[in-house]
């Protein structure tokens, strides 16, 4: 699947929501924790050698669970995959707290439901419409019921 | 720079629900450059957008996408080419290439040229923080208008029993990242950014259920006086 790598390098560099150094592990590698620069962007997480500018990957943030392990520890597994974890050692647990929050709202997918949830509440509560100064509010995306298809 | 490609193949695929799909006609870019100019060539591919994602396919039955633009920091603009309805997603970098699409007809370049300028990640967080202000200014304006007492008991259930408080003290089930919610039936769209208000001590709720707090005491206190006095005349 092609896709536009150099806009994504671009995004790596941009200022992150979260970003800390952190021991991780991913699936393949026999799960051998090492020393990464975890940086959290929109709804991408990449992670770099410490002493690189470029980012060894990224990890897009939809459909994926944030588990958290044992202490100090958290995982992120995706739906289709779930037995393969790529895992984050903190140095504190509440390091490891902050990030598993951070990480479980950094999806496109939760967004659309948070502003589905606000809509529907200033709806109820005051007859009016939020969106409609916006001009969106016919957009399908955010609708309630709109994942009927 | 690896990328989690199996997975985000999966997510142009599943069953959540897409912003926009539709055919559109891709410019072909060419990676060298000719001495002549050969004319541009369009290949006609099934677009879906995601969130901040744009795939496309071969074909609309394919299985896996042939490639995605990462939309996150672009800007869409109408086109100057020689196609009509077409329209270019661009990014800041100087050397990035344009990725130029053309549409069937005038609604559908509109309807895409809306829908791919919102798409960025930015602007959905920008709305929702946005709502999340707007939803804690009528929470308290709601329960500043309550603080004037009833003298009705019916006043008070009426109170308690108000839709719109209710949802802000239910304890809300935290979904994870779009993880299996379409299976569910009705959209209990209850994001796990509520527990954080709960628990804030300027959230909403507090603000909200202090107000309600004295405003039921004031009525408390009213009947009590009420009470005393048909007390007094020797009521029942």
């Amino acid at each position: 699947m092609r896709y536009n790598e150099r806009e994504l390098l671009s995004l790596a560099r941009q200022p992150a929501e979260k970003a800390a150094e952190i021991r991780m592990s991913v699936p393949k590698k026999g799960n051998v924790l090492k020393k990464r620069l975890v940086k959290l962007v929109v709804n991408f997480l990449f992670y770099f050698r410490t002493d690189e500018a470029e980012p060894i990957g990224a990890l897009l943030l939809e459909h994926c669970k944030i588990t958290k392990e044992e202490e100090n520890v958290f995982s992120i597994s995706f739906i289709e995959e779930p037995e393969r974890k790529y895992c984050f050692e903190c140095a504190t647990e509440e390091q490891c707290q902050e990030w598993v929050e951070a990480l479980r709202r950094a999806s496109y997918e939760f967004l659309r439901r948070s502003l589905i949830f606000y809509r529907n509440e200033i709806q109820k509560m005051t007859g009016k419409d939020p969106l409609e100064q916006y001009g969106i509010s016919e957009e399908a995306r955010f609708q309630l019921g709109a994942h009927r298809q | 720079m690896k990328l989690n490609e199996r997975s985000v193949a999966h997510y142009a695929t599943c069953d959540s629900p897409a912003d926009h799909t539709g055919f559109l006609r891709k410019r072909v870019e060419r990676h060298h450059h000719h001495a002549h100019h050969h004319g541009t060539s369009y290949q006609r591919r099934w677009f879906v957008l995601k969130g901040n994602l744009l795939f496309y396919f071969e074909e609309r039955e394919s299985r896996e996408p042939v490639g995605l633009v990462v939309l996150e920091g672009c800007t869409v603009e109408l086109c100057e080419a020689a196609e009509e309805f077409a329209f270019a997603i661009r990014f800041d970098d100087a050397g990035a290439r344009a990725y130029v699409l053309v549409a069937d007809g005038q609604a559908a370049m509109e309807a895409w040229v809306k829908a791919l300028s919102r798409a960025s990640f930015d602007y959905m967080r920008l709305v929702v923080r946005e709502l999340e202000k707007q939803l804690e200014e009528a929470c308290k304006s709601l329960a500043a208008c309550r603080k004037s007492p009833q003298r009705s008991s019916s006043g008070r259930k009426r109170h308690l029993s108000n839709p719109a408080l209710q949802p802000l003290q239910e304890k809300p089930t935290t979904l994870e990242n779009g993880y299996s919610t379409w299976s569910s039936g009705g959209c209990v769209a209850t994001p796990g950014l509520s527990p954080a208000m709960l628990e804030s001590p300027v959230s909403p709720e507090t603000i909200c259920f202090s107000k309600l707090h004295n405003w039921y005491g004031q009525e408390i206190a009213v009947l009590r006086r009420e009470w005393q006095e048909r007390q007094k005349r020797g009521h029942p």
